[in-house]
């Protein structure tokens, strides 16, 4: 979370994108000069089931207001079936967080194909929207992390 | 003490002009570890690669950022040129900050904010990465073709041209594929056995190509460059090495009402078989089916008519193992069922035929030898109606989405021969539209339309009613004139969709290829390498990828025989070293990762450890093939106890990242 001088909230979003078609997808967007928030920040994987739930509960603590994960489309997956394995384990992590009561929408998987630019563009600015109304990450935010 | 050197490239005004590339490398400058930081216009040009090269000798540099284009541009230009002066390649790291900032952002003070984070996020990485060596595999230097039509065949030829052993592995009696049944191919009218026979003929007297007919692929294992194939030989109850192909047996067979599969079963065969006069391998295979001697153990004819002694009732299917540096795929298609679609009364009459069946008619190796006569009354047709997009085109729910891309240029040569040798025949075909690029394709169609007269109306076929005296009433909407017809026929000839065949699907999984929604293989890239799987030493050939005439089908056999030959050269491949690893100490040989691979790169060893109290204990644990291992990660995250770990790709890596980005 990081407010700017008028004290408007802008939200801190991190991106997990696989290697193969998000990450592609992402620079895709870039070279359409496709706009969106700069506050999404991109992290490359080499695939989606790289992505240990152990991360996504880092950047929360850390002070992450909002997490998506992106990958191939099911059944595109450039090591077959990684992205199974992503959508399985990020459905049990998001259940306990809904259980944690941490807002549902503070999380989300998309699947986005090295094609698919706008997708990316539009998918970050509907999350980064979402974000911003949901308001700033209070509730696992570790304000020991912070010096 | 790390030693980290920031570069910030410009890259001209693509990056310059919406982020202070200055304040960047000011930024950055203060970083803990950075003992360099300095902006460019070009970082890839050669004198940017020569400042970068010289800062890491002259600064004695222990890891690079490069803030710049996206890693999937120029990360190799960067990681080649750390390791020309002796830093490991896998010490740089990309701070992506023109296409996924610069480029996007207008805002010069947000995006200018935002690429000093990513830079930070990648400097928190380099501090973490390690020196990785990339491994070496030698390659074995044979292919593997799976399926002998005409695509199997020519990436055969070719591969064998240039020096190598080639396996093709068919599961037919012979190889030779769909073209062995077609009459004529378009646009040129020439005679598919006449063009294809010959290439047959090749394959079978090429001494480094072996045949293995009436064979399967059991099982895969290995890598690029290594895989282990197992074949299953299926008994074909003749000693292959014995049978001269005189075909006595096939004529003194008592068995004489075996649909003929080669005539789509509109005559019959023997059970005791030469597919067609031109096989290859000219060897007879009994029918287990139905042969008498091996049901009831009553008969033994062929054996006794057999001059050479090739039959030999208690063979039994025989597994060869084989290796191979590639596998090349060509499993082809079959025209998809279609009495599924009732309207079109395929079962209900003999006269409603499919457009490979219209082929063998036509053909003078055919059940008719050539005339064209319908079955049911072996009279002369004298209206035929060709319908077009059976089944392709189509809702899911119906059939299938795709264009089967032939089956204009098909109907168009079928209508034409048919106008050609029986001008005194009525020739219709319904289409949706007529699809004709190609070359001297559709000149070809424009042939048959104003020089054989052949009357194309473009609408849809709603039913096909059999008559009581022999006809078939054909309803069909003219969408031009706006009005409904009913056309007499005599012949109803369905161009039925295509579709890949059934023994795709169980291939792939044992290759571990993708296939797309309708079990086509998916390529590498569609536009960019589109002979390739994605699955590295797999390649694809022929209408396995996709829909394909014969030309499209010829060209990318041979491109893709290139890719094949390329890889063969090489003595050895490199390896990609950002792979999986297992800590021993942690881990407790749950198996859970080996689960998960989908390469099957983890094995269990047995490894002897060293307790405190200085006994031994003997414990298993995982260990990574490096040389199969492709790096995905999905191990790592499984792991229960956190042994697994990927290398450039490290758990404290990344979340070092998104510590930097949090921040």
């Amino acid at each position: 979370m990081q407010m700017s001088e008028n004290e408007k909230f802008v939200p801190t979003i991190v991106a997990f994108c696989c290697n193969w078609c998000s990450y592609a997808g992402a620079d895709l967007s870039g070279t359409n000069r496709l706009q969106y928030p700069a506050n999404v920040k991109i992290i490359r994987v080499p695939c989606s089931c790289r992505v240990n739930p152990m991360f996504i509960l880092r950047a929360f603590q850390r002070g992450a207001d909002g997490v998506i994960l992106c990958g191939c489309h099911p059944g595109d997956c450039h090591y077959t079936s990684g992205n199974f394995y992503a959508r399985r384990r990020m459905t049990l992590l998001f259940s306990m967080l809904d259980y944690l009561g941490i807002e549902r929408n503070r999380t989300r998987v998309e699947w986005v194909s090295a094609a698919e630019g706008a997708k990316f563009a539009a998918t970050m600015n509907s999350f980064a929207e979402e974000i911003t109304k949901l308001g700033p990450n209070r509730r696992l935010e570790d304000l020991r992390c912070k010096k | 003490m790390q030693r980290i050197g920031v570069f910030v490239c410009h890259c001209g005004t693509n990056i310059a002009g919406t982020v202070d590339t200055k304040a960047v490398a000011e930024a950055l400058g203060r970083e803990q570890c950075v003992v360099f930081a300095t902006d460019y216009t070009y970082m890839c040009s050669e004198s940017g690669q020569n400042l970068i090269k010289d800062t890491i000798k002259n600064e004695k540099l222990t890891g690079v950022v490069v803030c710049s284009c996206s890693p999937r541009m120029h990360e190799t230009t960067f990681r080649k040129a750390a390791a020309s002066v002796g830093l490991n390649p896998y010490m740089v790291e990309i701070a992506n900050i023109r296409e996924q900032c610069s480029w996007i952002h207008k805002d010069k003070v947000e995006a200018t904010e935002k690429a000093i984070i990513l830079g930070r996020a990648a400097i928190a990485k380099v501090l973490l990465n390690t020196p990785l060596t990339a491994g070496e595999s030698p390659v074995v230097k044979r292919a593997l073709v799976i399926g002998g039509g005409i695509a199997g065949i020519q990436t055969a030829l070719d591969i064998a041209e240039a020096g190598f052993e080639v396996d093709i592995v068919e599961k037919k009696p012979t190889i030779g594929g769909k073209m062995t049944q077609i009459d004529k191919t378009f646009p040129t009218l020439d005679c598919a056995a006449c063009i294809l026979t010959p290439k047959m003929v090749d394959c079978a007297q090429n001494e480094k190509i072996k045949i293995y007919s009436y064979s399967e692929v059991d099982s895969v294992s290995g890598f690029v460059g290594n895989f282990t194939v197992k074949i299953k030989r299926k008994a074909r109850f003749v000693d292959e090495t014995k049978c001269t192909g005189c075909g006595l047996c096939t004529e003194k067979c008592p068995m004489k009402n075996v649909p003929n599969e080669f005539n789509l079963g509109m005559d019959n065969r023997r059970a005791i078989y030469i597919p067609f006069a031109q096989a290859v391998p000219k060897v007879a295979t009994i029918d287990p089916d139905h042969c008498n001697m091996l049901k009831n153990g009553k008969c033994g004819v062929c054996s006794k008519v057999c001059t050479a002694g090739a039959i030999d009732y208690k063979q039994t299917d025989t597994f060869v193992e084989e290796k191979y540096g590639a596998i090349v795929v060509a499993t082809g298609f079959n025209p998809i069922d279609v009495s599924k679609y009732g309207e079109y009364a395929y079962d209900q009459s003999k006269d409603v035929i499919t457009s490979l069946e219209f082929e063998r008619l036509t053909n003078a190796a055919g059940p008719t030898s050539g005339t064209l006569l319908r079955p049911s009354d072996g009279k002369h047709p004298h209206t035929i109606v060709f319908v077009q997009c059976v089944g392709s085109r189509c809702t899911p729910e119906r059939g299938k989405q795709y264009c089967s891309k032939i089956c204009c240029m098909y109907t168009a040569k079928h209508a034409m021969l048919t106008r050609e040798k029986y001008p005194d025949t009525e020739v219709y075909v319904f289409y949706i539209d007529v699809r004709t690029p190609g070359k001297n394709f559709d000149e070809f169609y424009r042939r048959a339309v104003e020089d054989y007269g052949v009357h194309y109306i473009k609408g849809a076929v709603g039913k096909v009613s059999p008559q009581a005296d022999g006809t078939l009433d054909v309803q069909a909407s003219d969408l031009i004139m706006n009005e409904q017809l009913h056309i007499k026929a005599d012949l109803v000839v369905l161009a039925a969709a295509i579709e890949p065949d059934k023994s795709a699907r169980p291939l792939a999984t044992k290759l571990t290829a993708s296939m797309d929604t309708n079990d086509f293989f998916t390529e590498a890239h569609p536009k960019l390498r589109p002979v390739e799987s994605p699955t590295a030493g797999i390649f694809l050939s022929g209408v396995c990828q996709g829909p394909k005439d014969i030309p499209e089908t010829v060209s990318q056999a041979s491109a893709c025989a290139a890719k094949v030959i390329g890889l063969l050269v090489k003595d050895k491949l490199t390896c990609n070293p950002c792979v999986a690893h297992s800590n021993e100490m942690m881990c407790n040989g749950c198996s859970q990762c080996a689960n998960v691979c989908p390469y099957g790169a983890i094995t269990y060893v047995e490894k002897e450890f060293r307790m405190p109290d200085r006994t031994t204990k003997v414990r298993r644990v995982a260990s990574v093939n490096p040389a199969v291992c492709q790096g995905c990660g999905a191990c790592t995250v499984t792991c229960p106890s956190g042994a697994m770990d990927l290398f450039g790709f490290s758990n404290n890596q990344i979340m070092a990242e998104v510590d930097a980005i949090c921040k």
